[in-house]
């Protein structure tokens, strides 16, 4: 049984975003860079696999030189080998493009499933997984908040979150695609072995500007922007105890709920 | 332009966001169609003003399958320009296909759309909402509408027909079937219904501060709501959730206590009448639509807060 994780690098949900002057990119030099949230719970579910099945699990990112770290950092759990494609070239690409380029590099490997999280922090696009079922003609499940594997029938029946409360049960045929739910389980933390054992684990580089990769320009990026704001704010400000009067206030006083 | 909305039907009744879609459509272009997979949807769609509405009637699209769902829309490829849809958890599931099909791009979770006769620009957000994009579309395209960014009360109404179109779905593989469907909580708290909702996010910092939460609530009596992320952690019940994958509520007063306001979160609660939110970092985007916003220590100022109500 072979496991691919498509991991991608991210900044911190608290970072504050700045864009650069020509308002077509954002400026990530000060971003605090870690592992997209849904994706650590699609590792934490291929190391849980790999202990039930024996299953090889492999790390794949794609994105800057800076994304080996959340690649090491999956290593560090458990995962056995990892893949970084690294986009070396000055240039982002819409979702379709990037599917493309992971497709090129992962063909041959012929996993048996492939897991990724939901949706990047990033650009939330939702797609990836889906994407890649159906370029290596995959089935796929979306949403995934329960999996069970069962290896001798080739098939992976998952627990799929639908709209407004209701689940639902998919059976697939393997090899499937996958995207995770955030808390479908527990991530682990690397141990202290974990991530000495991590030094020896292999990780290839592959470049993106020596790929034979069929870009096309399907969007084009006019303007980014910080949103304008719609409503009017009224701040409230001082020490903790004047904020609680106030709150207190604007309670009683001009929502009429006390 | 060419424009083909697809309508989702939920339990025989037409998902409230394609109907949005469906306004969103009409409001960049006066070539709009749309199409249904289900009868009584095709009846009631007439009476908009759309080109014609297809009617693709076949026993093996009663229920959701992507791969068969992915094969009827490919084979309209060629006649529109543009296809669209509601950003539902059903769409996300299987227009991604069509995308690396045929080699098209999906642009999903769109907030606005707009049109200069050649070509689609479409607004969507990134980095959780801090950042709009505005991007031009080069090509034939599958786009999707996020949640109440379009009225579906603005849909010009108007009369058209419904043509019946004949697909093939042989040669399908049956590598994908579907159970069905349940709810895990019986009798759950309805969010929808509450007056006053105190909604807690991340920002609460510890599964012991929950019951500071609950007591607030208890004396606003409202509900208690909360984030993904604290529903995640198994901090209170699934049913509690607000947001793209919980319930969308619409209170006259929703008090966020730590929460970020990611889009998904954003939501299932901007059409709150009045929100107020606490939250430490001033870049929020829960700010961008607060009615009252502190930034401030929600573990000072909400103990403080309880004493003063309980005076």
């Amino acid at each position: 049984m072979k496991i691919c994780v498509l991991v991608k690098q991210v900044p911190d949900k608290n970072d504050e975003i700045n864009l650069n002057e020509d308002k077509l990119s954002v400026n990530d030099s000060n971003f605090n860079l870690t592992t997209n949230e849904s994706d650590n719970y699609a590792v934490e579910e291929a190391l849980l696999m790999k202990e039930k099945f024996n299953a090889e699990v492999v790390i794949c990112s794609f994105g800057k030189e800076s994304s080996v770290q959340v690649i090491k950092d999956a290593l560090s759990k458990g995962a056995d080998r990892g893949f970084l494609i690294e986009n070396d070239l000055d240039k982002e690409y819409d979702i379709l493009n990037i599917s493309k380029i992971i497709k090129s590099c992962l063909e041959e490997e012929k996993f048996d499933i492939i897991l990724s999280g939901l949706q990047s922090d990033d650009q939330g696009n939702g797609q990836l997984g889906v994407l890649m079922a159906e370029h290596l003609n995959m089935s796929h499940g979306s949403l995934v908040m329960e999996t069970n594997l069962d290896v001798d029938s080739k098939s992976i029946k998952v627990k799929r979150e639908l709209e407004n409360g209701w689940f639902q049960w998919s059976n697939l045929a393997l090899p499937a695609s996958l995207t995770i739910q955030s808390g479908i389980n527990k991530p682990r933390y690397a141990s202290l072995r974990g991530i000495m054992m991590m030094k020896k684990k292999p990780i290839k580089n592959i470049k993106l500007s020596e790929l034979q990769s069929n870009i096309n320009d399907f969007t084009e990026i006019k303007e980014l922007y910080v949103p304008q704001k719609t409503k009017e704010t009224k701040k409230i400000e001082g020490s903790d105890d004047e904020i609680a009067n106030q709150l207190y206030n604007v309670l009683k006083n001009e929502l009429g709920l006390i | 332009m060419k424009i083909l909305v697809f309508i989702q039907v939920d339990d025989n009744q037409i998902n409230r966001m394609s109907l949005e879609t469906l306004a969103c459509a009409q409001h960049v272009s006066n070539d709009v169609s749309a199409v249904t997979f289900n009868n009584e949807a095709a009846n009631e769609l007439v009476k908009y003003q759309l080109n014609e509405v297809l009617l693709v009637n076949h026993e093996d699209l009663n229920s959701y399958n992507p791969l068969r769902y992915a094969k009827v829309l490919e084979q309209m490829i060629d006649n529109y320009d543009n296809f669209l849809f509601a950003h539902t958890y059903e769409t996300r599931d299987w227009v991604p296909r069509l995308s690396a099909r045929l080699d098209l791009p999906f642009i999903s979770d769109c907030i606005g759309l707009a049109s200069d006769n050649e070509s689609i620009l479409v607004t969507r957000q990134s980095y959780q909402g801090k950042i709009n994009n505005d991007l031009k579309i080069n090509s034939k395209s599958f786009i999707s509408i996020q949640s109440g960014c379009f009225k579906s009360d603005s849909i010009k109404p108007g009369s058209s027909n419904i043509t019946n179109v004949d697909v093939d779905l042989s040669n399908i593989p049956n590598t994908i079937t579907a159970e069905e469907k349940f709810k895990e909580q019986k009798g759950g708290v309805d969010l929808a219904a509450a007056d006053l909702i105190v909604s807690v996010g991340r920002g609460i910092a510890k599964e012991e501060n929950i019951p500071m939460a609950e007591e607030l609530s208890d004396l606003l009596n409202a509900e208690v709501g909360s984030s993904r992320p604290i529903v995640d952690y198994g901090w209170l019940s699934h049913d509690r959730q607000i947001g793209s994958s919980g319930q969308v509520v619409s209170p006259k007063l929703y008090f966020s206590l730590g929460v970020s306001g990611a889009i998904q979160h954003q939501v299932g609660m901007k059409g709150s009448d009045k929100i107020i939110a606490i939250n430490k970092d001033s870049n929020a985007p829960i700010f961008e639509i607060a009615d009252y916003a502190i930034v401030g220590d929600l573990l000072e100022i909400v103990p403080k807060l309880i004493n003063k109500l309980k005076e």
